[in-house]
Parts: structure tokens; sequence; C-alpha cells
């Protein structure tokens, strides 16, 4: 029955923090290895080299310095919109608008543009403005999935899923109508927002500033998640949702908070994409970054840091998907095919934690 | 002015009886699924993946029916994924169904890329109103027999759920595992069966749409429709015969948006596109809170707690 006293034997053993950190990073890099291999079989059994797509994706993704900046150009949107899935799964929500929040944002950012541009504006403000309606629209879009999730009783998985088709379906509506520029024929589009207007580079490469956005708000939303008092009751609230609401905590208040945060982070991934990247906003915004994302967040354990990594490395695979469609002769929908295969691995290997004997605490004393 | 609403209400009628196969075919698997308590948001996946198999089958085979049944084996194997690896401990049901959804639309488009071109023989309907004498009526209640076979499933899954021994089961199991297992049912073990024959449904369900409505196959061929039956099932309060109802009616809603344009109004064609999307958002804000849905949903899943 006795405590036993902290033994000398304990000292030499890590504590049961690194002990943790090390399981949550050795876990999910099985989960990609093991991926890798299901997905080399995979190859194998269509007749492709796996040998060949891993060093195509090196290549492409990390080959040279043309490939990096691709690979963390396009990193930029995937940083963003898998914040926008970490921040409510901290609280214990399943959050899988961002595709939808980063759409609306984006083409909310198009059309405030129009105006602005027409009347001259000075770039950097018209950005700032955009920028703000963007973060505005999809904090709304996610925080109302949020809302309704807490007032109404609404699953919010199903809700921000659907909230994500209707966002495509008004973006549709008015770029097939009353907003279209009669000069986009092929591709239904908004005005433009000219040259003039386009987000450059981060100086000295070709990444556009919203990889460093994405980096400047991972930092910011860890420091509130991890070391700040809004962090804590969140992550409290995402542990027992009973007990926060029995310590008095506004429940309601955080989840909505950290909904509509993940909303901003997408509609401002939405806002690089058409200041940076396509210049007005049309059907290339739906490209799947929103649910990218949502591997993404997982694989780096809703960590807001950890997130930047993973995303890079997943934009490194999109970068080097042209590649490996053109030298192996194969569709786009590979990368889809891997994707699908890691995030089923990996959410399979939850199941190891707390499983491994390696990464438990050693027992101290004897629990009987 | 009369005649055209007629066209359009008619044009919904038909429109609702061809758009809601799908939804019933995943909304009877996923009822069958939630009834044991687990819940699967891959259908998506299974809806998809069954279309494309379905549409190569069909183009290969030369039979559009091989094709419904190898539609149904894709679906039965990422059922079968999905219930394994929610058999895991820790695992969480709904996650693992997100990553199954993308799993089974990344296979699809990968393996469904040759198949966007070419045609494949489709499933013939059968001519209901000829008798009618109006065209329009005719061309409406041409109905697909696999139309018929969800009804007959429904009916077959509700008398089951009420009369059989395995109904009981599965009601239990759903209801509380730990009497499940006090009764000696391995509660992995139906979950596992469960969540296969839901998914085999939901593959069936796919077959429909490249095969009959709107019988092609391509990567923009479901949007969110297996998503959509997930929440018709807790608007029909896990009941097979009102997944039925609510199915039909998701599909008139769906139907709206093409109705209108039969009758030239175009305008606003991707606003009504959107009408299911918010017909079924604003049904799951009315039924989420009900008294009648907290009686009705079993007591294991996680998704109505």
């Amino acid at each position: 029955m006795t405590v036993a006293a902290p033994s000398l034997a304990q000292a030499h053993t890590p504590n049961v923090r690194t002990l943790k950190l090390a399981e949550a990073l050795f876990v999910p890099l099985v989960a990609l290895l093991v991926s890798a291999a299901l997905f080399s079989l995979f190859l194998l059994l269509i007749g492709k080299s796996p040998v060949d797509f891993f060093g195509l994706v090196w290549t492409g993704g990390f080959g040279s310095s043309f490939s990096i900046q691709q690979s963390l150009q396009r990193s930029a949107p995937l940083i963003l919109t898998a914040l926008a899935f970490a921040i409510p799964a901290r609280i214990g929500l399943t959050m899988i608008g961002a595709e939808g929040a980063l759409v609306l944002g984006g083409f909310a950012a198009a059309v405030i543009a129009i105006p602005l541009v027409t009347v001259g504006i000075p770039a950097p403000l018209t950005w700032l403005l955009m920028a703000l309606v963007a973060m505005a629209t999809g904090g709304l879009w996610i925080g109302l999935a949020g809302w309704l999730r807490h007032y109404r009783g609404v699953n919010e998985t199903i809700s921000s899923l659907l909230l994500s088709y209707i966002a495509i379906a008004i973006m549709n509506f008015f770029v097939e109508g009353a907003l279209r520029d009669p000069a986009s024929a092929n591709k239904p589009s908004t005005m433009p927002i000219g040259d003039a207007y386009r987000i450059g580079s981060i100086p000295g490469t070709d990444v556009h500033w919203g990889f460093a956005a994405g980096i400047v708000l991972a930092i910011a939303l860890y420091i509130l998640m991890s070391r700040t008092t809004f962090g804590f009751a969140a992550r409290m609230t995402g542990g027992n949702v009973r007990a926060a609401q029995a310590q008095g905590l506004p429940v309601g208040l955080l989840m909505v908070s950290c909904c509509v945060i993940a909303g901003c982070c997408a509609g401002l991934a939405g806002f690089f994409e058409v200041a940076a990247i396509h210049g007005q906003a049309n059907a290339s915004l739906v490209a799947g970054y929103g649910f990218t994302g949502i591997l993404i967040a997982f694989l780096a354990r809703h960590n807001p840091l950890a997130v930047v990594p993973v995303a890079i490395l997943f934009g490194a695979i999109a970068a080097a998907g042209g590649l490996v469609q053109r030298r192996m002769g194969m569709p786009d929908a590979t990368v889809l095919v891997l994707q699908g295969i890691i995030f089923v691995v990996l959410l399979a290997s939850d199941t190891l934690y707390g499983r491994l004997k390696f990464f438990q605490p050693p027992v101290v004393g004897d629990r009987t | 002015m009369d005649s055209s609403i007629f066209v359009v209400l008619i044009a919904m009628l038909g429109g609702a009886i061809r758009v809601s196969t799908p939804f019933m075919f995943v909304a009877l698997g996923e009822c069958l699924t939630e009834k044991s308590g687990r819940i699967n948001l891959g259908l998506e996946g299974n809806l998809v993946l069954g279309a494309m198999v379905a549409y190569a089958v069909s183009f290969h085979t030369g039979n559009p029916w091989i094709g419904v049944l190898a539609a149904g084996g894709s679906g039965l194997v990422l059922g079968a994924m999905h219930g394994y690896i929610c058999k895991l401990p820790k695992v969480n049901d709904i996650a693992v169904g997100i990553a199954i959804m993308s799993f089974g639309t990344g296979v699809a488009f990968f393996f469904g890329k040759p198949y966007i071109q070419p045609s494949a023989p489709r499933l013939d309907a059968i001519p209901l109103g000829d008798w009618t004498g109006n065209a329009s009526l005719a061309q409406a209640l041409q109905v697909n027999p696999l139309f018929f076979v969800g009804i007959l499933l429904a009916v077959v899954m509700s008398w089951a759920f009420a009369n059989t021994r395995w109904g009981l089961i599965v009601r239990m199991t759903g209801d509380s595992a730990a009497s499940a297992k006090a009764m000696g049912v391995s509660v992995d073990l139906v979950r596992f069966i469960a969540t296969t024959i839901g998914g085999m449904l939901a593959g069936v369900g796919g077959s429909f749409l490249s095969l009959y409505y709107p019988g092609s196959w391509n990567q923009g061929l479901s949007s969110g429709q297996g998503l959509m039956a997930v929440a018709l099932v807790i608007f029909a309060r896990w009941d097979p015969i009102r997944c039925i109802w609510a199915a039909l009616l998701f599909g008139a809603a769906g139907a709206i948006g093409p109705s209108l344009q039969s009758v030239g109004i175009t305008q606003g064609y991707y606003f009504f596109n959107a009408a299911p999307y918010i017909l079924t958002l604003f049904i799951m804000i009315a039924s989420a809170r009900s008294k009648g849905a907290a009686r009705e949903a079993p007591g294991e899943l996680s998704i109505t707690k």
C-alpha cells in the first residue's frame, strides 16, 4: 500500500513528458513508413516502380532550389487549412469545413477588391482589407458550424461539410452570374485584381507571403493554445466538456471562438490563393486544400507547430505531382491514393498509443 | 403558367424517384450500421468507388447488373476496412470515416480516369407510366428496378429489426454494449458485420449513380450524397421505412434545379443545386434537439451525444 519514495533508478529513466513526446513522434512516423510500404505495394501491383516514384517525389519536392520553393509555396494554404482543423480539434470538435471557408473567403476577398482596385486605393491597404474580409467570412462560416454545434446540438462534422458545399455553390452562383468577368469565357471568374495588386514573393525567393503568414500564425496559435488561459480552458473543454462546464468555463464561447479562429485561418488561405496565385476567384479555389489540411492536422497531432513541417511534406508531394504524372504516366489522383492510404493507416495507428511498453513511464512502487 | 408549374411538379416527381435511389441505399446502409451503435461517415467514399467500379465492370462485361454486384463488392471491402479499424481500441470512428471517404474517392479517381470517356451499358428502367398517355408523366415514371429493391430492402430491414433474433441482437448492441456482452454477444463482431453490410449497400447506391442517373462516370458524380444520407438517417430516426420517405424528400429537393431548367428557368441554377445541402442543414437543426430523436437514437451512438 505504501507509495514508494522516488528511487535512484527513477532518476535515470526519462520523464513522462519526454516519453509522451517520443511516442507522439514515433507513432505517426511508423504510420508514414507503413503507408509508404503499402503504397509501394500498390504501385507494384499496377506495374509501376516504387523506387521511381519516391525518387521523383524527392526530386520534384526537394531536389533543387526551384522545387523546394515550389514545395514551400504549395504548403502555404495547407498550413492554414491544417490549423483550421487542428484548433477546433483541440476543443473536441471535428470540423471538416475548411475547404468551404477557404473558397468563400477567397471569393469575398476577390469581390471586395473590385471596387478598391477601381478607385485606386494603394495596394497594401487593399490587401489588408481583402485579408480582413476573407478572414471575417471564413470565421463566420466555421463559427456558424461551431455555434450550431453548441447551441443547437447539430453534429459539427456533417454541418461543416454541408456548409462547404453551400459555400462552393454560393461562389459558383455569383461567378457564373452577377459577378462574372465577361472576358472569362472558358472558366467563369470574377474580375481580375490586376498585376499591380498581386501579392509578390518573399524577397530573395519565389515563395509568396502566404507561407510567412502561415508560419507566424502557427507560432501564434501554438502560444495561444499551450501558454495562455484561453488555450488551457479550450484544451480542458476538449478533454471533458461536462467537467469544464462544472468548473464554470464558458464552453459555448470557447467553442465558437476556436471555430472562428479556424475559419479565419482558412479564409486567409483563400485570400492568399486569390491575391498571390490566381488573381481572381474561380473554380480553381476548390483544390482540396481543406481536405489535405485535415490529414496534415491529424499527422501533426493537432499541434500548431508540428503542422508546419508536415504541411511542407505534403506541399512537396503536391509539387512533385506534375513530375510524377509526366514521367510515370500516372493520373493526378495518384496523390489522392497516397493521401488516402496515409490517412487510414494513421488513424488506425491511434490504437498504438499507450500500448508500446517502451514509451510507458516505469511503474514506481507497487500499485496493489 | 399552370402548365409549366405542372411540368415542374412532374419533373420533380420523376427527379425525386431518380435522385432518391442512391440516398436510399446509403441511408439504409448507414441505418444498419448506426443501429449497431457505430457511425460510418465514410459512405461517401463507398458511393464514389461503387459508382466507378460499377461503370468499369459494366463497360468490360457488357452487363450492368454484374457492375451493380461489383459495386456492392467494393463497398463491402471499404465497409469491412472501416469495421475492422474501428474495432481497434482508442480509434475514433468519426475520424476513420473521413479517412475512408478520402481513400475511397482517391482510389476511384485513380482507376476511374480511363472510364470518363467511354460509355458503358446502363441499367434499363421499367416504363410504368405508358398508360397515362402523357409524355412527361411517362418520362417521370420510368423507374429503375433498384428503386424497388431499395423499398423492398427497407421493408425487410424494418421487419427484421422488429421480429428476428438478428434484428434484436443488432438493436441491443446499438443500445447498450454492456448488456449485449452480458448476453454473450460479441459486440465487435456484430458491429463489424453491420458496418460491412452497410458499406456494401452504399456501394450498390453508387452503381445507380453511374449506371442510371446521371448515368456516366466522372469525378464530380457524387458531391456529398453519401454524407447527406448520414444526416438523413438521423432525420429518419433510425427507421428504415422513414429512410425511404426522407430519401424521396431529399431527391425532390435535388431535382428542383434540373426541373426548373426543363421549363427554361436557368437563373439561380447553382443556387438550386445547393438546395439539398441547405435542406439537410435545416433538417439537422430542426431534429438535433428534438425529444423524439433523442428517444429513438441508439444509445451507443457517438454522434448524438
